[in-house]
């Protein structure tokens, strides 16, 4: 099965470039990368821009609309992912753990849908 | 045990006691929680027709398993994706032929631990896991659960749907979990098995006020997990709790319907084989040294209920016993009996510093039991009046009418001792 493990934090939070905490962060971060690929699971992953950055677009009779930030305003953000490849729940929730975020801000773990045809 | 007044009973019992192992190893073959209870479901069924006229088969369990089985094909060839399940239904069929009529009950396998490991975890909302638990290896009817849980059937039943979704489509996998994340599922376990017994042990009302289907539940899966995980002494530590605590099932409650507290009660009342059983587990298990928050209880119960009377109590060993469990469990109901412990250990007084000392704790101050433990020992250091003000304080927080019986009574006896 495949899972995405959606990063979520409050921007700001956690590690900030330019400390010293911020270096050892960042290498948990490749190491991390390093091992669910070594250990065959990763199919993908990428970190996200700020929230800053993002734009919301909805239609609405036949009407885009267009909204400045992200779609809901929440102390927490998804910041990055995950998609890996694992045999179960557990499987996944274990690497889930394993990501550094994990231990301020929170890791999503959600099965993808595997159409049929 | 009483033999079965009928058939019918028979047959209920024998379903009854097969449940979770043939559903668990049915689920195990079929892969589809919802298709192997269905398929069960419809066994069931046809062993009421056939059972009451042909007499229960040499072996009730083989039997079920082979109808549910069958059972499985019929649904899944009347699947709309017939095709796509050919894989499985041959799988099945071949299957039916190794297994032939001399299919023992002893062959099936045992995937009950594998089950409650499914059913408790973590990543299912706690009330789901209960339920779950309850339905899967309990064989208890949605009808029931819902009972237990003031809950309306058809809710209930949406959430066990919901349940058996989730399982599938997140992967939520059958198995022991390994050794490294054992721990903390086992106590999710525990703890779903613990609320089942508490349910049935605080969840009675009127002269019965321990509902025993649930107690009985309860300890009859804690006894199959502790034959199935001997080498965990928290197992075993709550099996112990649960026995001494339901050795006091018929002295909870008296002729009204009122709560008697452990100090009133007639111990020539408790169930002396269960004492017994649950003592001697312990003495079993403590010397592991592995010691948790369930041996600590039971251990604390096993004092209780080895004491001739409530004068005689080992109250300093009952509150070394609560400092260690304060220890494991820093929570306000452990600190408040830990205090009640030293009001008997040492004196009021020094019990009445420690409560005076988490008086503005916000879990607390507005937390009945703390009032009320507070009054008893302030009633007990020879302050009636500040005792019966604490009893009121209790009286208002009280949510059942048990409790405030209780309390009310309190007040009288206090009015009429000045």
């Amino acid at each position: 099965m495949q899972y995405m493990l959606l990063i979520y934090s409050a921007e700001g939070s956690g590690p900030q470039p330019g400390t010293p905490e911020f270096g050892p962060f960042m290498q948990g971060y490749m190491d991390f990368t390093e091992k669910v690929k070594t250990e065959g699971k990763f199919v993908a992953g990428d970190a996200l821009q700020p929230i800053a950055t993002a734009t919301t677009l909805s239609i609405r009779d036949g009407k885009t609309d267009m909204m400045d930030g992200p779609f809901a305003e929440t102390k927490e953000q998804l910041g990055g992912y995950y998609l890996l490849d694992c045999t179960d729940l557990d499987e996944a929730l274990n690497y889930a753990a394993m990501i550094p975020t994990a231990t301020y801000g929170r890791i999503e773990v959600r099965p993808l849908i595997i159409w049929d045809n | 045990m009483l033999p079965p007044h009928s058939l019918q009973q028979a047959i209920e019992k024998t379903v009854r006691d097969e449940w979770g192992r043939i559903l668990a190893a049915l689920v195990k073959t079929l892969g589809d929680f919802q298709l192997a209870e269905d398929s069960l479901q419809d066994a069931v069924i046809s062993a009421m027709q056939h059972w009451q006229t042909y007499g229960l088969p040499r072996s009730p369990a083989a039997w079920l398993i082979t109808t549910a089985r069958r059972k499985a094909i019929d649904r899944l060839r009347r699947d709309q994706n017939f095709n796509s399940k050919q894989a499985e239904i041959s799988y099945l069929l071949d299957l039916e032929h190794q297994a032939g009529d001399a299919f023992q009950p002893e062959l099936i396998p045992d995937k009950r631990l594998e089950m409650i490991f499914t059913c408790c975890h973590p990543a299912l909302e706690e009330k789901t896991r209960v339920a779950l638990t309850l339905r899967t290896l309990g064989g208890l009817t949605t009808e029931e659960i819902a009972a237990a849980f003031l809950d309306r059937p058809d809710a209930m039943a949406q959430r066990l749907v919901r349940a058996k979704k989730k399982i599938a489509l997140a992967g939520i996998p059958y198995q022991v979990p390994d050794h490294l994340v054992l721990p903390e599922r086992l106590s999710s376990v525990l703890g779903v098995l613990y609320l089942i017994f508490n349910a049935g042990y605080t969840g009675g009302v009127g002269e019965t006020p321990v509902r025993s289907d649930l107690t009985d539940e309860a300890i009859r899966l804690t006894r199959i997990i502790c034959e199935l995980l001997p080498d965990e002494p928290e197992v075993g530590g709550l099996l112990a709790l649960m026995l001494l605590h339901d050795s006091r099932r018929f002295s909870r409650g008296d002729a009204n319907g009122n709560l008697v507290p452990l100090e009133l009660q007639n111990r020539k009342r408790w169930d002396v084989s269960k004492i017994t059983e649950g003592a001697a587990l312990l003495e079993d298990i403590l010397p592991k040294q592995r010691v948790g928050p369930y041996q600590v209880q039971a251990a604390i119960s096993a004092l209780h209920a080895q004491s001739a009377s409530w004068e005689e109590t080992d109250w300093p060993q009952i509150e070394a016993l609560y400092q260690m469990l304060y220890r494991m469990q820093p929570t306000p109901v452990v600190y408040i009996n830990l205090a009640v412990a030293v009001s008997y250990a040492r004196s009021t007084d020094v019990a009445l510093t420690m409560l005076d000392a988490v008086a503005d704790d916000g879990r607390l101050n507005r937390y009945q039991p703390f009032f009320a433990a507070k009054a008893d020992v302030l009633s007990r250091a020879g302050n009636p009046r500040a005792a019966k003000a604490c009893f009121q304080t209790a009286i208002d927080l009280a949510t059942n009418s048990f409790e405030r019986q209780f309390l009310q009574q309190k007040i009288l006896s206090l009015d009429e001792a000045e």
